[in-house]
Protein backbone atom coordinates (compact mmCIF):
# COMPACT_ATOMS: atom_id res chain seq x y z
CA UNK A 1 0.00 0.00 0.00
CA UNK A 2 2.75 2.30 0.51
CA UNK A 3 4.29 2.79 -2.72
CA UNK A 4 0.70 4.44 -3.68
CA UNK A 5 0.72 8.92 -2.99
CA UNK A 6 -2.70 8.89 -1.91
CA UNK A 7 -5.12 5.97 -0.40
CA UNK A 8 -8.76 6.41 0.05
CA UNK A 9 -11.07 3.45 1.30
CA UNK A 10 -14.58 3.09 2.08
CA UNK A 11 -14.48 6.77 3.49
CA UNK A 12 -18.05 8.18 4.48
CA UNK A 13 -18.94 11.71 5.41
CA UNK A 14 -22.45 13.22 6.65
CA UNK A 15 -23.30 16.50 7.07
CA UNK A 16 -26.62 16.21 8.85
CA UNK A 17 -28.58 13.38 7.88
CA UNK A 18 -27.49 13.57 4.16
CA UNK A 19 -24.55 11.18 3.18
CA UNK A 20 -22.28 13.31 1.46
CA UNK A 21 -19.62 10.90 0.94
CA UNK A 22 -21.15 6.84 0.67
CA UNK A 23 -18.09 4.72 0.54
CA UNK A 24 -15.51 6.48 -1.36
CA UNK A 25 -12.47 4.21 -2.85
CA UNK A 26 -9.81 5.94 -4.79
CA UNK A 27 -6.32 5.85 -5.22
CA UNK A 28 -3.18 7.75 -7.16
CA UNK A 29 0.31 6.47 -7.64
CA UNK A 30 3.42 8.78 -7.48
CA UNK A 31 2.88 10.88 -11.11
CA UNK A 32 -0.48 10.22 -11.85
CA UNK A 33 -2.82 12.69 -13.01
CA UNK A 34 -6.68 11.93 -12.35
CA UNK A 35 -9.46 13.99 -13.18
CA UNK A 36 -12.30 13.79 -10.65
CA UNK A 37 -15.41 14.78 -12.51
CA UNK A 38 -18.82 15.34 -11.18
CA UNK A 39 -21.89 17.42 -10.73
CA UNK A 40 -21.85 20.76 -8.33
CA UNK A 41 -22.86 18.82 -4.80
CA UNK A 42 -21.27 15.48 -6.08
CA UNK A 43 -19.09 15.42 -3.34
CA UNK A 44 -15.80 16.62 -4.93
CA UNK A 45 -14.82 19.58 -2.74
CA UNK A 46 -16.18 17.16 0.19
CA UNK A 47 -14.02 14.73 -0.50
CA UNK A 48 -10.69 16.85 -1.02
CA UNK A 49 -11.29 18.68 2.11
CA UNK A 50 -11.42 15.61 3.95
CA UNK A 51 -8.21 14.43 2.41
CA UNK A 52 -6.44 17.62 3.88
CA UNK A 53 -7.91 16.70 7.19
CA UNK A 54 -10.12 20.10 7.41
CA UNK A 55 -13.14 17.71 7.98
CA UNK A 56 -13.36 15.16 10.19
CA UNK A 57 -14.46 11.96 8.20
CA UNK A 58 -17.49 9.00 9.60
CA UNK A 59 -16.11 6.28 8.21
CA UNK A 60 -12.92 4.40 6.24
CA UNK A 61 -9.72 5.62 5.81
CA UNK A 62 -7.55 8.16 4.42
CA UNK A 63 -3.63 8.01 3.83
CA UNK A 64 -1.66 10.22 1.76
CA UNK A 65 1.60 7.92 1.81
CA UNK A 66 1.72 6.58 5.49
CA UNK A 67 0.85 10.03 7.15
CA UNK A 68 -3.18 10.40 7.95
CA UNK A 69 -4.83 13.24 7.10
CA UNK A 70 -4.25 16.25 9.18
CA UNK A 71 -0.86 14.97 10.87
CA UNK A 72 2.26 17.76 10.67
CA UNK A 73 3.61 14.73 7.80
CA UNK A 74 0.54 14.38 5.58
CA UNK A 75 0.32 18.32 5.86
CA UNK A 76 4.06 19.20 4.72
CA UNK A 77 3.18 16.50 1.30
CA UNK A 78 0.18 17.86 0.37
CA UNK A 79 -0.45 20.93 -2.14
CA UNK A 80 -3.82 22.41 -2.01
CA UNK A 81 -5.51 24.82 -4.49
CA UNK A 82 -9.20 25.96 -3.60
CA UNK A 83 -11.46 26.74 -5.80
CA UNK A 84 -12.11 30.36 -6.26
CA UNK A 85 -9.04 31.08 -4.42
CA UNK A 86 -8.64 34.01 -2.60
CA UNK A 87 -5.95 36.38 -0.20
CA UNK A 88 -5.91 39.01 1.48
CA UNK A 89 -5.94 42.05 -0.83
CA UNK A 90 -3.90 44.70 1.29
CA UNK A 91 -0.63 42.09 0.85
CA UNK A 92 1.26 42.01 -2.46
CA UNK A 93 1.95 38.30 -4.39
CA UNK A 94 5.40 38.02 -3.14
CA UNK A 95 4.61 38.93 0.74
CA UNK A 96 1.65 36.24 0.48
CA UNK A 97 3.92 33.42 -1.41
CA UNK A 98 6.46 34.25 1.05
CA UNK A 99 4.66 33.55 3.71
CA UNK A 100 3.39 29.81 2.76
CA UNK A 101 6.90 29.01 2.06
CA UNK A 102 7.61 29.89 5.36
CA UNK A 103 4.89 28.07 6.93
CA UNK A 104 6.02 25.03 4.83
CA UNK A 105 9.37 25.04 6.12
CA UNK A 106 10.70 24.90 2.38
CA UNK A 107 13.60 27.35 1.22
CA UNK A 108 11.87 28.47 -1.84
CA UNK A 109 12.73 31.04 -4.30
CA UNK A 110 9.72 33.27 -4.46
CA UNK A 111 10.40 35.37 -7.47
CA UNK A 112 11.13 32.49 -9.34
CA UNK A 113 7.95 30.46 -8.70
CA UNK A 114 6.16 33.55 -9.33
CA UNK A 115 7.99 34.30 -12.78
CA UNK A 116 7.29 30.30 -13.32
CA UNK A 117 3.11 31.37 -13.28
CA UNK A 118 3.95 34.22 -15.28
CA UNK A 119 3.44 36.89 -12.32
CA UNK A 120 6.66 38.50 -12.28
CA UNK A 121 5.22 41.90 -13.24
CA UNK A 122 2.68 41.44 -10.58
CA UNK A 123 5.92 40.52 -7.55
CA UNK A 124 5.06 43.88 -5.74
CA UNK A 125 1.32 44.98 -6.63
CA UNK A 126 -1.34 44.35 -4.07
CA UNK A 127 -3.52 41.19 -4.63
CA UNK A 128 -6.63 43.43 -4.12
CA UNK A 129 -5.47 44.96 -7.57
CA UNK A 130 -5.17 41.11 -8.78
CA UNK A 131 -8.13 39.37 -11.35
CA UNK A 132 -9.26 36.42 -11.12
CA UNK A 133 -6.83 34.85 -13.64
CA UNK A 134 -4.22 35.92 -11.71
CA UNK A 135 -5.08 34.98 -7.99
CA UNK A 136 -5.56 31.46 -9.34
CA UNK A 137 -1.72 31.89 -10.50
CA UNK A 138 -0.66 33.12 -7.57
CA UNK A 139 -2.58 29.88 -5.94
CA UNK A 140 -0.89 28.20 -8.39
CA UNK A 141 2.44 29.11 -7.27
CA UNK A 142 1.94 27.94 -3.76
CA UNK A 143 1.30 24.25 -5.23
CA UNK A 144 4.74 24.00 -6.61
CA UNK A 145 5.95 24.89 -2.96
CA UNK A 146 8.22 22.25 -1.84
CA UNK A 147 7.35 18.85 -3.77
CA UNK A 148 4.85 17.80 -2.57
CA UNK A 149 3.75 14.01 -3.04
CA UNK A 150 0.02 14.84 -3.28
CA UNK A 151 -1.54 18.12 -5.37
CA UNK A 152 -5.04 18.74 -5.02
CA UNK A 153 -6.73 21.55 -7.29
CA UNK A 154 -10.22 22.06 -6.98
CA UNK A 155 -11.13 23.86 -10.27
CA UNK A 156 -8.22 25.02 -11.34
CA UNK A 157 -9.12 26.51 -14.32
CA UNK A 158 -11.87 28.21 -13.51
CA UNK A 159 -11.50 32.18 -14.57
CA UNK A 160 -8.54 31.41 -16.55
CA UNK A 161 -7.99 32.49 -20.86
CA UNK A 162 -7.33 29.41 -22.98
CA UNK A 163 -3.72 30.63 -22.76
CA UNK A 164 -3.32 30.07 -19.44
CA UNK A 165 -5.31 27.15 -19.38
CA UNK A 166 -2.51 25.87 -21.79
CA UNK A 167 0.12 26.91 -18.82
CA UNK A 168 -1.47 25.30 -16.48
CA UNK A 169 -1.85 22.20 -17.59
CA UNK A 170 2.37 22.23 -18.28
CA UNK A 171 2.73 23.32 -14.89
CA UNK A 172 0.51 19.90 -14.45
CA UNK A 173 2.30 17.82 -16.31
CA UNK A 174 5.79 19.11 -14.72
CA UNK A 175 4.25 18.37 -11.00
CA UNK A 176 3.41 15.04 -12.40
CA UNK A 177 6.79 14.23 -13.81
CA UNK A 178 8.46 15.35 -10.78
CA UNK A 179 6.64 12.65 -9.21
CA UNK A 180 3.52 14.34 -7.34
CA UNK A 181 -0.09 12.79 -7.48
CA UNK A 182 -2.32 15.61 -9.17
CA UNK A 183 -6.30 15.35 -8.39
CA UNK A 184 -7.86 17.62 -10.54
CA UNK A 185 -11.92 18.43 -9.65
CA UNK A 186 -13.03 19.59 -12.66
CA UNK A 187 -15.98 20.42 -14.95
CA UNK A 188 -14.05 21.50 -18.21
CA UNK A 189 -14.48 18.10 -19.61
CA UNK A 190 -12.57 18.45 -22.60
CA UNK A 191 -9.14 19.83 -21.26
CA UNK A 192 -8.89 17.01 -18.75
CA UNK A 193 -9.45 14.51 -21.33
CA UNK A 194 -6.59 15.32 -23.06
CA UNK A 195 -4.30 15.72 -20.01
CA UNK A 196 -5.05 12.88 -17.72
CA UNK A 197 -3.88 9.75 -17.36
CA UNK A 198 -7.29 8.54 -15.26
CA UNK A 199 -10.69 10.04 -15.15
CA UNK A 200 -12.76 9.50 -11.77
CA UNK A 201 -16.72 10.13 -11.58
CA UNK A 202 -18.27 10.83 -8.78
CA UNK A 203 -22.39 11.16 -8.37
CA UNK A 204 -24.31 11.82 -5.08
CA UNK A 205 -21.63 11.10 -2.86
CA UNK A 206 -20.88 7.94 -4.62
CA UNK A 207 -17.30 6.83 -7.08
CA UNK A 208 -19.30 5.72 -9.90
CA UNK A 209 -16.49 5.43 -12.24
CA UNK A 210 -12.37 5.26 -12.07
CA UNK A 211 -10.56 4.50 -14.85
CA UNK A 212 -8.95 5.26 -17.77
CA UNK A 213 -10.62 6.73 -20.71
CA UNK A 214 -10.74 3.79 -23.08
CA UNK A 215 -11.53 1.15 -20.46
CA UNK A 216 -14.20 3.52 -19.28
CA UNK A 217 -16.02 3.44 -23.37
CA UNK A 218 -15.43 0.03 -23.68
CA UNK A 219 -17.10 -0.32 -20.39
CA UNK A 220 -19.90 1.74 -20.99
CA UNK A 221 -20.32 0.19 -24.54
CA UNK A 222 -21.26 3.63 -26.06
CA UNK A 223 -20.96 3.52 -29.59
CA UNK A 224 -18.45 4.75 -32.28
CA UNK A 225 -20.21 7.26 -34.88
CA UNK A 226 -19.19 6.74 -38.51
CA UNK A 227 -20.01 9.59 -40.86
CA UNK A 228 -19.40 8.51 -44.72
CA UNK A 229 -20.31 10.90 -47.12
CA UNK A 230 -21.03 8.98 -50.74
CA UNK A 231 -19.26 10.16 -53.40
CA UNK A 232 -22.70 10.21 -56.16
CA UNK A 233 -26.24 8.45 -54.37
CA UNK A 234 -26.24 8.68 -50.62
CA UNK A 235 -29.65 6.99 -51.00
CA UNK A 236 -27.91 4.09 -52.03
CA UNK A 237 -24.84 4.09 -49.68
CA UNK A 238 -27.80 4.32 -46.58
CA UNK A 239 -29.34 1.41 -48.20
CA UNK A 240 -26.12 -0.55 -48.14
CA UNK A 241 -24.69 0.49 -45.11
CA UNK A 242 -27.96 0.80 -43.12
CA UNK A 243 -27.30 3.97 -41.37
CA UNK A 244 -29.26 7.51 -41.61
CA UNK A 245 -28.86 9.67 -43.66
CA UNK A 246 -28.05 13.02 -42.75
CA UNK A 247 -27.25 16.60 -44.67
CA UNK A 248 -27.56 15.72 -47.71
CA UNK A 249 -24.47 13.81 -49.12
CA UNK A 250 -24.06 11.92 -46.11
CA UNK A 251 -24.90 8.71 -43.83
CA UNK A 252 -24.41 8.15 -40.25
CA UNK A 253 -23.77 4.89 -38.47
CA UNK A 254 -22.71 3.71 -35.08
CA UNK A 255 -20.95 0.48 -34.17
CA UNK A 256 -20.19 -0.62 -31.03
CA UNK A 257 -16.22 -0.77 -30.65
CA UNK A 258 -16.07 -4.13 -31.41
CA UNK A 259 -17.87 -4.09 -34.60
CA UNK A 260 -15.41 -1.03 -35.61
CA UNK A 261 -13.32 -2.89 -37.84
CA UNK A 262 -15.80 -5.36 -39.71
CA UNK A 263 -17.37 -1.78 -40.43
CA UNK A 264 -14.60 -0.43 -42.07
CA UNK A 265 -13.62 -3.03 -43.84
CA UNK A 266 -17.18 -2.85 -45.37
CA UNK A 267 -16.96 0.79 -46.15
CA UNK A 268 -13.29 0.28 -47.57
CA UNK A 269 -14.91 -2.29 -49.58
CA UNK A 270 -17.60 -0.31 -51.56
CA UNK A 271 -14.54 1.44 -53.33
CA UNK A 272 -15.09 4.51 -55.22
CA UNK A 273 -18.80 4.71 -53.77
CA UNK A 274 -17.54 6.32 -50.40
CA UNK A 275 -15.69 10.20 -50.76
CA UNK A 276 -15.07 10.30 -47.03
CA UNK A 277 -15.18 8.81 -44.16
CA UNK A 278 -14.85 10.64 -40.27
CA UNK A 279 -14.96 8.51 -37.14
CA UNK A 280 -15.52 9.64 -33.63
CA UNK A 281 -14.92 7.79 -30.35
CA UNK A 282 -17.01 8.63 -27.94
CA UNK A 283 -16.10 11.80 -26.31
CA UNK A 284 -15.59 12.24 -22.22
CA UNK A 285 -18.56 14.34 -22.74
CA UNK A 286 -20.60 11.14 -23.45
CA UNK A 287 -19.14 9.32 -21.16
CA UNK A 288 -19.85 11.96 -17.97
CA UNK A 289 -22.98 12.05 -19.27
CA UNK A 290 -23.79 8.41 -19.04
CA UNK A 291 -22.00 7.78 -15.62
CA UNK A 292 -23.18 10.77 -13.83
CA UNK A 293 -26.94 10.65 -14.68
CA UNK A 294 -27.62 7.34 -15.55
CA UNK A 295 -29.33 5.66 -12.50
CA UNK A 296 -27.21 2.74 -11.79
CA UNK A 297 -29.04 1.37 -8.81
CA UNK B 1 8.41 26.54 16.22
CA UNK B 2 8.76 29.88 13.87
CA UNK B 3 5.69 28.81 11.93
CA UNK B 4 3.47 31.12 14.51
CA UNK B 5 6.10 34.33 13.68
CA UNK B 6 5.69 33.82 9.67
CA UNK B 7 2.26 34.69 10.70
CA UNK B 8 3.15 37.26 13.07
CA UNK B 9 4.73 39.24 10.55
CA UNK B 10 2.36 39.22 7.90
CA UNK B 11 0.02 40.30 10.07
CA UNK B 12 1.85 43.44 10.97
CA UNK B 13 2.18 43.93 7.38
CA UNK B 14 -1.29 44.09 7.13
CA UNK B 15 -2.08 46.02 9.95
CA UNK B 16 0.58 48.86 8.85
CA UNK B 17 -1.28 48.43 4.59
CA UNK B 18 -4.83 48.94 6.13
CA UNK B 19 -3.52 52.26 7.87
CA UNK B 20 -5.14 50.62 10.95
CA UNK B 21 -1.70 50.99 13.00
CA UNK B 22 -1.42 54.99 12.17
CA UNK B 23 -5.59 55.61 13.26
CA UNK B 24 -5.55 53.37 16.12
CA UNK B 25 -2.59 55.25 17.20
CA UNK B 26 -4.13 58.99 15.83
CA UNK B 27 -7.79 58.04 18.00
CA UNK B 28 -5.22 57.51 21.38
CA UNK B 29 -2.93 60.67 21.04
CA UNK B 30 -5.69 62.63 20.14
CA UNK B 31 -8.18 61.58 23.08
CA UNK B 32 -5.83 61.31 25.25
CA UNK B 33 -4.80 65.33 24.75
CA UNK B 34 -7.40 66.35 25.21
CA UNK B 35 -8.63 64.70 28.23
CA UNK B 36 -5.17 65.59 29.72
CA UNK B 37 -6.35 69.28 29.07
CA UNK B 38 -9.62 69.28 29.53
CA UNK B 39 -8.77 67.57 32.51
CA UNK B 40 -6.53 69.22 34.26
CA UNK B 41 -8.50 72.02 36.24
CA UNK B 42 -8.89 69.92 39.53
CA UNK B 43 -5.13 69.91 40.12
CA UNK B 44 -4.73 72.43 42.71
CA UNK B 45 -7.90 71.64 45.26
CA UNK B 46 -6.72 67.98 45.16
CA UNK B 47 -2.77 69.02 45.46
CA UNK B 48 -1.19 66.58 43.29
CA UNK B 49 0.80 66.93 39.77
CA UNK B 50 -0.85 67.14 36.65
CA UNK B 51 0.21 63.32 35.35
CA UNK B 52 -1.93 61.94 38.27
CA UNK B 53 -5.21 64.07 36.97
CA UNK B 54 -3.76 63.25 34.01
CA UNK B 55 -3.67 59.42 34.40
CA UNK B 56 -6.70 59.59 36.41
CA UNK B 57 -8.99 60.82 32.94
CA UNK B 58 -7.00 58.68 30.63
CA UNK B 59 -7.64 55.43 32.92
CA UNK B 60 -11.75 56.40 32.36
CA UNK B 61 -11.07 56.85 28.38
CA UNK B 62 -8.61 53.81 28.12
CA UNK B 63 -12.01 51.48 29.33
CA UNK B 64 -13.77 52.72 26.60
CA UNK B 65 -11.57 52.80 24.04
CA UNK B 66 -8.93 49.62 24.48
CA UNK B 67 -11.67 47.15 24.19
CA UNK B 68 -12.93 49.14 21.03
CA UNK B 69 -10.12 49.15 19.46
CA UNK B 70 -9.26 45.38 19.99
CA UNK B 71 -12.53 44.33 19.21
CA UNK B 72 -12.25 46.68 15.86
CA UNK B 73 -9.03 43.94 14.83
CA UNK B 74 -10.04 40.83 16.20
CA UNK B 75 -13.42 40.24 15.02
CA UNK B 76 -12.34 39.73 11.40
CA UNK B 77 -9.30 37.47 12.85
CA UNK B 78 -11.14 34.31 11.57
CA UNK B 79 -14.52 34.94 10.02
CA UNK B 80 -12.91 37.35 7.60
CA UNK B 81 -10.59 34.42 6.73
CA UNK B 82 -13.90 32.38 6.37
CA UNK B 83 -15.20 35.00 4.27
CA UNK B 84 -12.28 35.28 1.97
CA UNK B 85 -11.73 31.48 1.13
CA UNK B 86 -8.14 31.81 2.48
CA UNK B 87 -8.50 29.90 5.58
CA UNK B 88 -8.86 26.21 3.93
CA UNK B 89 -5.60 27.03 2.23
CA UNK B 90 -3.84 28.16 5.48
CA UNK B 91 -5.32 25.57 7.41
CA UNK B 92 -3.91 22.65 4.85
CA UNK B 93 -0.10 24.43 5.43
CA UNK B 94 1.56 22.52 8.62
CA UNK B 95 0.69 25.24 10.64
CA UNK B 96 -1.58 24.61 13.62
CA UNK B 97 -4.70 26.27 14.52
CA UNK B 98 -3.06 27.61 17.66
CA UNK B 99 -0.17 28.75 15.88
CA UNK B 100 -2.34 30.41 13.20
CA UNK B 101 -4.31 32.06 16.64
CA UNK B 102 -1.39 32.84 18.59
CA UNK B 103 0.92 34.63 15.64
CA UNK B 104 -2.55 37.00 14.72
CA UNK B 105 -2.62 37.57 18.68
CA UNK B 106 0.72 38.56 18.72
CA UNK B 107 0.71 40.75 16.26
CA UNK B 108 -2.23 42.35 17.23
CA UNK B 109 -1.21 42.58 20.76
CA UNK B 110 2.00 44.58 19.54
CA UNK B 111 0.13 47.00 17.13
CA UNK B 112 -2.37 47.58 20.55
CA UNK B 113 0.80 48.04 22.24
CA UNK B 114 2.83 50.67 19.97
CA UNK B 115 -1.23 52.43 20.12
CA UNK B 116 -1.01 52.78 23.89
CA UNK B 117 2.20 53.95 24.79
CA UNK B 118 2.46 56.42 21.99
CA UNK B 119 -0.68 57.91 22.81
CA UNK B 120 -0.82 57.58 26.52
CA UNK B 121 2.65 58.20 26.69
CA UNK B 122 2.35 61.42 24.51
CA UNK B 123 -0.77 62.60 26.74
CA UNK B 124 1.90 61.96 29.99
CA UNK B 125 4.91 63.95 28.63
CA UNK B 126 3.02 67.07 27.77
CA UNK B 127 1.53 66.97 31.42
CA UNK B 128 4.38 66.23 32.37
CA UNK B 129 5.96 69.44 31.06
CA UNK B 130 3.07 71.55 32.08
CA UNK B 131 2.62 70.71 35.41
CA UNK B 132 5.21 68.54 37.07
CA UNK B 133 5.18 65.07 37.72
CA UNK B 134 6.82 62.57 40.84
CA UNK B 135 8.12 58.74 40.95
CA UNK B 136 4.41 58.25 42.05
CA UNK B 137 2.72 59.53 38.96
CA UNK B 138 5.53 58.29 36.29
CA UNK B 139 4.88 54.52 37.71
CA UNK B 140 1.07 55.04 37.24
CA UNK B 141 1.41 56.40 33.51
CA UNK B 142 3.47 53.07 33.38
CA UNK B 143 1.04 51.21 34.85
CA UNK B 144 -1.82 52.50 32.82
CA UNK B 145 0.13 51.61 29.80
CA UNK B 146 0.62 48.14 31.36
CA UNK B 147 -2.67 47.23 32.25
CA UNK B 148 -4.25 48.84 29.08
CA UNK B 149 -2.46 46.63 26.81
CA UNK B 150 -4.04 43.71 29.30
CA UNK B 151 -7.75 45.14 28.97
CA UNK B 152 -6.49 44.90 24.88
CA UNK B 153 -5.54 41.32 25.39
CA UNK B 154 -8.66 40.55 26.92
CA UNK B 155 -11.12 42.18 24.16
CA UNK B 156 -9.00 40.45 21.35
CA UNK B 157 -8.95 37.43 22.66
CA UNK B 158 -12.96 37.56 22.88
CA UNK B 159 -13.12 39.05 20.05
CA UNK B 160 -11.20 35.72 18.24
CA UNK B 161 -14.02 33.34 20.13
CA UNK B 162 -16.72 35.52 18.45
CA UNK B 163 -15.26 35.34 15.01
CA UNK B 164 -15.25 31.88 14.95
CA UNK B 165 -18.46 31.51 16.33
CA UNK B 166 -20.12 33.57 14.27
CA UNK B 167 -21.09 32.70 10.51
CA UNK B 168 -19.50 35.89 8.66
CA UNK B 169 -17.65 38.51 9.38
CA UNK B 170 -20.84 41.15 9.44
CA UNK B 171 -22.23 38.83 12.30
CA UNK B 172 -18.58 38.79 14.21
CA UNK B 173 -18.79 42.99 13.79
CA UNK B 174 -22.44 42.96 15.24
CA UNK B 175 -21.44 40.03 18.22
CA UNK B 176 -17.96 42.64 19.36
CA UNK B 177 -20.26 45.38 19.03
CA UNK B 178 -22.93 44.00 21.83
CA UNK B 179 -19.72 42.67 23.69
CA UNK B 180 -18.64 45.95 24.14
CA UNK B 181 -21.93 47.43 25.02
CA UNK B 182 -22.66 44.77 28.35
CA UNK B 183 -18.75 44.43 29.45
CA UNK B 184 -18.24 48.25 29.09
CA UNK B 185 -21.55 49.84 29.59
CA UNK B 186 -24.23 47.57 30.46
CA UNK B 187 -22.87 45.40 33.70
CA UNK B 188 -21.61 48.61 35.52
CA UNK B 189 -25.13 49.81 35.08
CA UNK B 190 -26.57 46.56 35.99
CA UNK B 191 -24.42 46.37 39.02
CA UNK B 192 -25.41 50.16 39.97
CA UNK B 193 -28.88 49.05 39.79
CA UNK B 194 -28.85 45.87 41.71
CA UNK B 195 -26.64 48.44 44.68
CA UNK B 196 -29.20 50.94 44.70
CA UNK B 197 -31.94 47.86 45.23
CA UNK B 198 -29.97 46.41 48.17
CA UNK B 199 -29.50 49.21 49.90
CA UNK B 200 -26.07 48.93 51.80
CA UNK B 201 -26.93 45.56 52.65
CA UNK B 202 -24.63 42.57 52.70
CA UNK B 203 -24.84 42.32 48.59
CA UNK B 204 -23.24 45.50 48.66
CA UNK B 205 -21.06 44.93 51.39
CA UNK B 206 -19.12 41.47 50.42
CA UNK B 207 -20.92 40.44 47.09
CA UNK B 208 -20.75 43.54 44.97
CA UNK B 209 -16.77 43.93 44.97
CA UNK B 210 -16.17 40.64 43.53
CA UNK B 211 -18.84 40.47 40.85
CA UNK B 212 -17.30 43.72 39.74
CA UNK B 213 -14.09 42.79 40.01
CA UNK B 214 -14.80 39.28 37.91
CA UNK B 215 -15.42 42.30 34.82
CA UNK B 216 -11.67 42.91 33.35
CA UNK B 217 -13.11 46.16 32.35
CA UNK B 218 -13.71 47.08 36.31
CA UNK B 219 -10.42 44.86 37.34
CA UNK B 220 -8.71 47.29 34.97
CA UNK B 221 -9.85 50.45 36.76
CA UNK B 222 -9.71 49.23 40.05
CA UNK B 223 -6.33 48.45 39.46
CA UNK B 224 -5.38 51.48 38.01
CA UNK B 225 -6.87 53.30 41.26
CA UNK B 226 -6.36 51.09 44.16
CA UNK B 227 -2.53 51.44 43.61
CA UNK B 228 -2.17 55.14 43.05
CA UNK B 229 -3.53 57.33 46.07
CA UNK B 230 -3.46 60.42 44.01
CA UNK B 231 -4.96 58.71 41.39
CA UNK B 232 -8.02 57.30 43.28
CA UNK B 233 -8.70 60.69 44.90
CA UNK B 234 -9.07 61.93 41.30
CA UNK B 235 -11.07 59.49 40.36
CA UNK B 236 -13.53 59.39 43.62
CA UNK B 237 -13.44 55.76 43.44
CA UNK B 238 -11.62 54.80 46.81
CA UNK B 239 -14.71 52.81 48.10
CA UNK B 240 -14.85 49.14 45.92
CA UNK B 241 -10.92 49.34 45.99
CA UNK B 242 -10.06 49.20 49.83
CA UNK B 243 -13.39 46.16 50.04
CA UNK B 244 -11.07 43.94 48.01
CA UNK B 245 -7.71 42.27 48.48
CA UNK B 246 -4.78 43.72 46.38
CA UNK B 247 -4.64 40.64 44.51
CA UNK B 248 -8.32 40.98 43.27
CA UNK B 249 -7.88 42.74 40.24
CA UNK B 250 -4.78 42.12 39.28
CA UNK B 251 -5.36 38.60 39.14
CA UNK B 252 -8.31 39.16 37.56
CA UNK B 253 -6.96 41.10 34.37
CA UNK B 254 -4.12 38.68 34.03
CA UNK B 255 -6.40 35.48 34.17
CA UNK B 256 -8.97 37.09 31.30
CA UNK B 257 -6.51 36.74 28.30
CA UNK B 258 -5.57 33.20 28.98
CA UNK B 259 -9.05 32.22 29.32
CA UNK B 260 -10.36 33.82 26.90
CA UNK B 261 -7.72 32.45 24.69
CA UNK B 262 -8.07 28.83 25.25
CA UNK B 263 -11.98 29.46 24.59
CA UNK B 264 -11.41 31.32 21.43
CA UNK B 265 -8.70 27.90 20.37
CA UNK B 266 -11.37 25.91 21.64
CA UNK B 267 -13.49 27.45 19.34
CA UNK B 268 -11.57 28.00 16.20
CA UNK B 269 -10.84 23.96 16.51
CA UNK B 270 -14.29 23.44 15.47
CA UNK B 271 -14.32 26.18 12.57
CA UNK B 272 -14.84 23.82 9.47
CA UNK B 273 -13.50 25.82 6.43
Amino acid sequence: MTDKALTITQVCKDRGKTRVLNGITLSLAPGQRVALLGHNGAGKSTLIKSILGLIPIEGGAIQIGTATPGSAQARRDTAYLPEAVSFHPALTGREQLTLFAKLSGSKADVPGLLDRVGLSDALDRRIGAYSKGMRQRLGLAQVLLGQPKVALLDEPTSGLDPISRQDLYAIIDELAAQGTAVLIASHALTEVEARTDRIAIMRKGRMVADDTLNNLSALAGLPIRLRVRASTNPDALAAELGGNRINGASVELLCSPDDKMEALRRIAGMGEAVADLEMTPPKLEDLYRHYAQEDLQ
Amino acid sequence: MTRFLAITRTEMLILRRNRWLLVATLIMVLFALALTFAGSAPTGTLGVDMLTVSVASMTTLSVYLAPLLALMIAFDAIAGDVDRGSLSLLLSYPAGRGEILLGKFTAHLAALTFAMAVGFGTAGAVAAWFGGAGPESLMALLRLILTSTLLGAVFLALGYLLSALARGATAAAGLSAGLWLVFVVLYDLGLLGAVVMDQGGTFTQSVFPWVMVANPADAFRLWNISATEGVAMASGMTGAAQALPAWAAPASLLIWPVLGFAMARAAFRRVEP
